[in-house]
This record gives structure tokens, C-alpha cells and sequence, in this order.
């Protein structure tokens, strides 16, 4: 025995192969997004180069798209890692931007007070829909399908009973020097493109009303929105302990319940995280267009599960990259604003999209086994 | 000598009207390897989740180094020092050994306003806590999946010993191990022994029992047959009383005695 014990450990397990850097660096789990995107962007640049679509005003286009996909995968990304999805974001998004439409133009309450009551309200159906899951036992999936209905249904009869209509106009207007509306709608850094724009890096109109000006009049606040909760999303997860709680509570609940991982508080808060997105997301739209739509959202639930899962995220919980899920926010927003650029029929993106989600999936299942040597 | 870490004294535990222990008694020593032998459905799991305050005894008293406590929660039984290490909930394989390591009590620094989980500190902690262990790591962000069954129950016999476990349950840790990986716990179970530790040890094994018991307790349909020391019993006597009578007497005849 005592001879056995002392050839099985010598200093470096025999069995365990050096890995070089390199290798190391590679093998990570949003390695399967990193392809995608290489792969996306080497496509696009070939057949849509010459388009306009990598000049200024064509990256803030399809930037802005990638940024609501991000938006709403961040929210996506840790509850999943948590270990439950939410199906509801998209009738979140369409319930709260009525909601604040309403308040706005119908009863005319300022702006600044809509947008707080609408992430009051999503935050506490959130909180609702997490509580449902922890009190039922319930698959979160069936939860909020219930949610996804429930919601959808009452902001079609609220916007009816009240207005008679299923878009709300005028908020815009509403919203006019409102203390934190430009928040969401806003645009930052105008003098930086008109500057840009002098030098002659970024066109200019050459006619119209707005002759002269920079075509590109700044960074939507959307793409600021996307950018801290990407960041904050990422460092919450590998760097707090209140990541290694999420990652915990996803993994296995009840191992994590023993050595006193308050398991229940996770997940509630994942879930009013997601709504926080979804209400963001949806602020962000609403002054935008200054209008609202009952049937707005609509599947962007699946879109934002999609962008996670090619980031690298494993359905069932206990893993993922915030990062991974904003790279597949990415694709998603290039291939589907790229598609247009290329002049190439928009059906074709549904199908780019599928094949491009089987391979980043194969390539991270394959890269998950070797990680966590799963079989 | 002074009085045990943890004595639990004729336990009786009812589920409605079942009756799942119908007087146990069992002390922990300091630094001994307590052994709890009992057959399927024995009544080992209601009594060693009675141990660590997942169920609350229905009768009889539960005594720490002499004096008579009750605990209201899981979390009441750590606090007092006693430690459990589930067989199949013991880690989290997509995790990584540092972060399944201190699930739960992670280690913070400030930087400005904001805490971070400190991974500096944490790693190199786990490291060499698993060297004492006998265990090599590649890297403390290996994931715990990648380790052997033998491995994961020793990063968590690690982890309870750090955090100050006077008193450490093992349940089953070798039942579902291979040979090698066996000896291995086993020999984990004696180096804990040995820093004063007491170790409950379950588990259906004679074998596994008598390579590091120091006190043998039988259970039988909810009551103790019986508490025996090292060298006043073998395995064979153990081998009975677990089963609780002939009949495996009998059968073991006809297998040549090898069960």
C-alpha cells in the first residue's frame, strides 16, 4: 500500500499533459463567440466591404442593433447562469414602455416620474416571477411563459381601454427637458464627431435641413447602456463573491444550500436583474422613437437566450461568460444589419443565424468538456 | 479523559408513524475515527442528518464536550463545529476548485467602495491546503469535474477542516470509489484523525471500517447493537451484526466468504 500511494503522486501526475500558453488561453468558454465573430466580421467585410458599412455611420447602425441584443443578454446571462430563464423579457419590454407612454402622454405626468414607476413596476414583477419559481418549485420556463402571456395580454388591454390604440406617439415631446429622460435617449460625445467631422473623417450632409452637420450626431446612449452592463455583468460574475453565488445557485442548489449560499436571494435578484434590462431596453426604445408599442419585444426573449448560448452558456446553469453572450449579441446585430448592407434578401438572416448557432454550440460543448470534464 | 466532542444519547427520530431511530447512542472523541456501520435503510442518514441539525431528534439529547445543545438549523451545527460532507453534494463540477472551495464564506477585499472576491489570496490558500491533503492541483481554477471521485470528497474533507470543523461526518465517502481512489480517502480520514479532529465515518463497508476505525457502531432497524473498539471485534463479527442475524451467515457459506 504504502509503496502504491507514494508512485501514484510524484510531483507531477504522469497522466496530466503540460498545456502550453497558448493552448490555455484559447480554451475558455467564450471561445466558440470569438469565432463567430471572426468569422461574421471576415464575411462581411468580403461581400459588404465597399457598402458603407464599416464607415462611421454604418458601425453606429449596426451598433445600435447589437447593443439592444446586448442589453437584454446581459439580463439573459446571469439568470441563466443562475439556473432559470425568464421567457417574459419581450412582454416586459412592450408592458413598460406602454406603461410609460401612458404616463407621459395620457395622464401627463413628467417623464422623469414614468420612467421610475415603469422600473418600479418591472422590477417588482420580476421580483414576482422569481418568487413564483422559488415558492412552486415550478421550472422557471413555465413560469414565465405564464408571465410572457399574462403581461403581453394586459398591456394590449391596457393601451386599448385607454387609448384606443396599440401605439402611443408624442413622448418625445413629453420627455422634452426631462432630468433623466436623456438618459435613455440621449447621445453623447456630438462634439467629437463634429471635430471628426471637420477633419474630415466623418461625412457631412451636403443638403437638407441639417446641411452641414456631422452625419453621425453622436453615440446613442443605448450603446453607453450596453457597455456598463456588459462590464458590470462581467465583473459582478468572475470577480465578487456574489458572482460565485450565481455561479453556485446555477450549479447545484442544494450543495450550494449546505455550505450556506443564500441560494433563494440569487435567483429572485437574477430575475429582477432581467427585468432591469428589459426595462432598459425598453426606456431606451421609447425615447428613441418617441412612440410606444403594445407589440413591442415580441420573441426578443429567445433572441436574447440565443445570444447567451452562443456566448458560450450551458442551459441547464453553472456556467457562462457575460462576455460570450455580449460577442453573440454582436453577431446578431452584424449579421442581421450586415445581411442589409449586402443588399442580400433579409430571409437569408434566419438562416445564417441557425447555422451559425449550431456551430458556435458544437465548438462550446466540445470546449466545455475539456474545461470542466464533463462526459 | 475529558468528555467527547459531540454525544448524542439514546436519539429516537419518528416521520409521522414511522419510526426511524429508536434509541441511538454515540460519542466522538477527539481525534478517534468513529465508525457508523449499518445496513440500507438502517436509519445512518436520519441519524447523521440529526447529527448535523437537518432533522430535529424527537427525543433523547444531544451533548457537545458536556454540555446540552440543540441545533435549530444545518447552520446552527457548523457554527458549533460539525461538519458534513455529503456523499454526492459535497462539490460543484462546473466550478473550479478554488471557487467550489469557498463557496459560501468567500474571502473580500476592498478597492474604493466596491468589495471583490479576492483570488489571489483564496488561490494560494487552496493550493496549499489540498497540498497537506496529499492532492496536486494543475491550476486552482481547474475545474472540480476534471477531478477524481476520491479527489472532489477530499477538496471538501479539506474545506471542512479549514474552516474549523471539530467534528467531521463523512457520509459513504468510499462507496462509490475505486480501489485506489479508496485508499486515498482513507488515508485523508487519518491524517484528519491525527490534528484532533473526530471523524464520523458511514458507510456499509467493513473493510473500509476496519482499515481506520477506532470505535465500531453498529445500527439496526433504528436501534445501536452496540459500540465495540478496535481489535475486540473483527470483520466478520461486524459483517452479522450489520446484517442482523443468519441468513447472511448462510449465504456468505455459499460465496466462500468473500462479501
Amino acid at each position: 500500500m504504502a509503496e502504491t500511494q507514494t508512485a501514484a503522486t510524484p510531483d507531477q501526475d504522469e497522466r496530466i499533459r503540460e498545456m502550453s500558453t497558448f493552448r490555455k488561453a484559447l480554451i475558455r468558454p467564450e471561445l466558440g463567440a470569438i469565432c463567430g465573430t471572426i468569422l461574421v466580421f471576415v464575411f462581411f467585410i468580403a461581400i459588404a466591404g465597399d457598402s458603407g458599412m464599416f464607415a462611421p455611420e454604418g458601425i453606429i447602425n449596426w451598433g445600435t442593433v447589437s447593443a439592444q441584443f446586448a442589453i437584454i443578454a446581459v439580463g439573459a446571462c446571469l439568470l441563466m447562469i443562475a439556473g432559470e430563464f425568464d421567457l417574459s423579457v419581450g412582454s416586459m419590454i412592450g408592458f413598460s414602455g406602454i406603461v410609460m407612454a401612458l404616463m407621459t402622454v395620457h395622464w401627463g405626468l413628467p417623464a422623469w416620474f414614468a420612467i421610475l414607476a415603469a422600473f418600479a413596476l418591472t422590477l417588482t414583477i420580476g421580483a414576482l416571477n422569481g418568487f413564483l419559481v422559488i415558492r412552486t418549485g415550478l421550472p422557471s420556463f413555465i413560469v414565465t411563459l405564464a408571465s410572457l402571456y399574462i403581461l403581453r395580454g394586459l398591456t394590449i388591454f391596457i393601451s386599448i381601454t385607454t387609448t384606443r390604440k396599440t401605439i402611443i406617439g408624442g413622448v418625445r415631446e413629453a420627455a422634452e427637458g426631462d432630468p433623466i429622460a436623456w438618459l435613455f435617449g440621449g447621445k453623447v460625445f456630438s462634439g467629437l464627431f463634429v471635430w471628426l467631422a471637420d477633419l474630415g473623417v466623418v461625412g457631412k450632409f451636403v443638403a437638407g435641413p441639417r446641411a452641414g452637420q456631422p452625419v453621425v450626431e453622436g453615440i446613442p446612449m443605448l450603446m453607453i447602456w450596453a457597455l456598463v452592463l456588459i462590464v458590470f455583468g462581467h465583473i459582478l460574475l468572475t470577480r465578487t463573491r456574489f458572482g460565485n453565488w450565481v455561479f453556485a445557485s446555477g450549479g447545484d442548489a442544494q450543495a450550494a444550500r449546505y455550505v450556506g449560499v443564500p441560494v433563494n436571494r440569487v435567483k429572485i435578484l437574477m430575475f429582477m436583474f432581467s427585468a432591469f434590462c428589459a426595462t432598459v431596453f425598453a426606456t431606451c426604445q421609447v425615447m428613441e422613437f418617441g412612440s410606444a408599442a403594445a407589440d413591442r419585444g415580441l420573441l426578443k426573449e429567445f433572441e436574447a437566450i440565443i445570444s447567451v448560448v452562443i456566448g458560450g452558456a450551458l442551459l441547464t446553469g453553472g456556467y457562462g461568460s457575460v462576455v460570450g453572450a455580449a460577442l453573440g449579441a454582436l453577431i446578431f446585430g452584424v449579421v442581421q444589419q450586415g445581411l442589409f448592407f449586402a443588399g442580400v434578401e433579409s430571409s437569408l438572416f434566419r438562416v445564417f443565424l441557425g447555422v451559425i448557432l449550431l456551430l458556435a454550440v458544437i465548438l462550446n460543448t466540445f470546449i466545455r468538456r475539456m474545461i470542466t470534464g464533463e462526459r | 479523559m475529558s468528555a467527547p466532542l459531540i454525544e448524542l444519547v439514546e436519539i429516537e427520530k419518528h416521520f409521522g408513524p414511522v419510526i426511524a431511530l429508536n434509541g441511538v447512542s454515540v460519542s466522538v472523541d477527539a481525534g478517534e475515527c468513529h465508525c457508523l456501520l449499518g445496513d440500507n435503510g438502517a436509519g445512518k442518514s436520519t441519524f447523521i442528518k440529526t447529527m448535523s441539525g437537518v432533522h430535529k431528534p424527537t427525543g433523547g439529547k444531544i451533548l457537545a464536550e458536556g454540555r446540552e445543545i440543540s441545533f435549530d438549523s444545518p447552520r446552527d451545527a457548523m457554527l458549533a463545529g460539525i461538519a458534513t460532507v455529503y456523499q454526492d453534494l459535497a462539490m460543484i463540477p462546473l466550478m473550479s476548485v478554488t471557487r467550489n472551495f469557498w463557496m459560501g464564506r468567500e474571502p473580500q477585499k476592498r478597492v474604493g467602495p466596491f468589495k471583490f472576491f479576492d483570488f489571489s489570496e483564496a488561490n494560494e490558500i487552496t493550493m496549499t491546503e489540498m497540498a497537506k491533503m496529499g492532492i496536486r492541483l494543475r491550476s486552482p481554477d481547474q475545474a472540480v469535474g476534471t477531478l477524481s471521485g476520491g479527489e472532489r470528497q477530499t477538496v471538501a474533507i479539506a474545506r471542512a477542516v479549514y474552516f474549523g470543523a471539530k467534528v467531521l461526518i463523512l457520509d459513504e465517502p468510499t462507496s462509490a470509489l475505486g480501489v485506489r481512489q479508496t485508499s486515498n480517502v482513507l488515508a485523508t480520514i487519518d491524517k484528519v484523525r491525527k490534528n484532533g479532529i473526530g471523524v464520523v465515518f458511514i458507510t456499509h463497508n467493513v473493510r473500509h471500517a476496519m482499515a481506520v476505525g477506532d470505535r465500531f457502531t453498529v445500527l439496526n432497524r433504528g436501534k445501536t447493537l452496540g459500540t465495540a473498539k478496535r481489535g475486540d471485534i473483527n470483520a466478520e463479527e461486524l459483517q452479522d451484526l450489520m446484517a442482523g442475524g443468519q441468513d447472511l451467515a448462510q449465504l456468505e457459506g455459499s460465496l466462500g466468504g468473500t462479501v
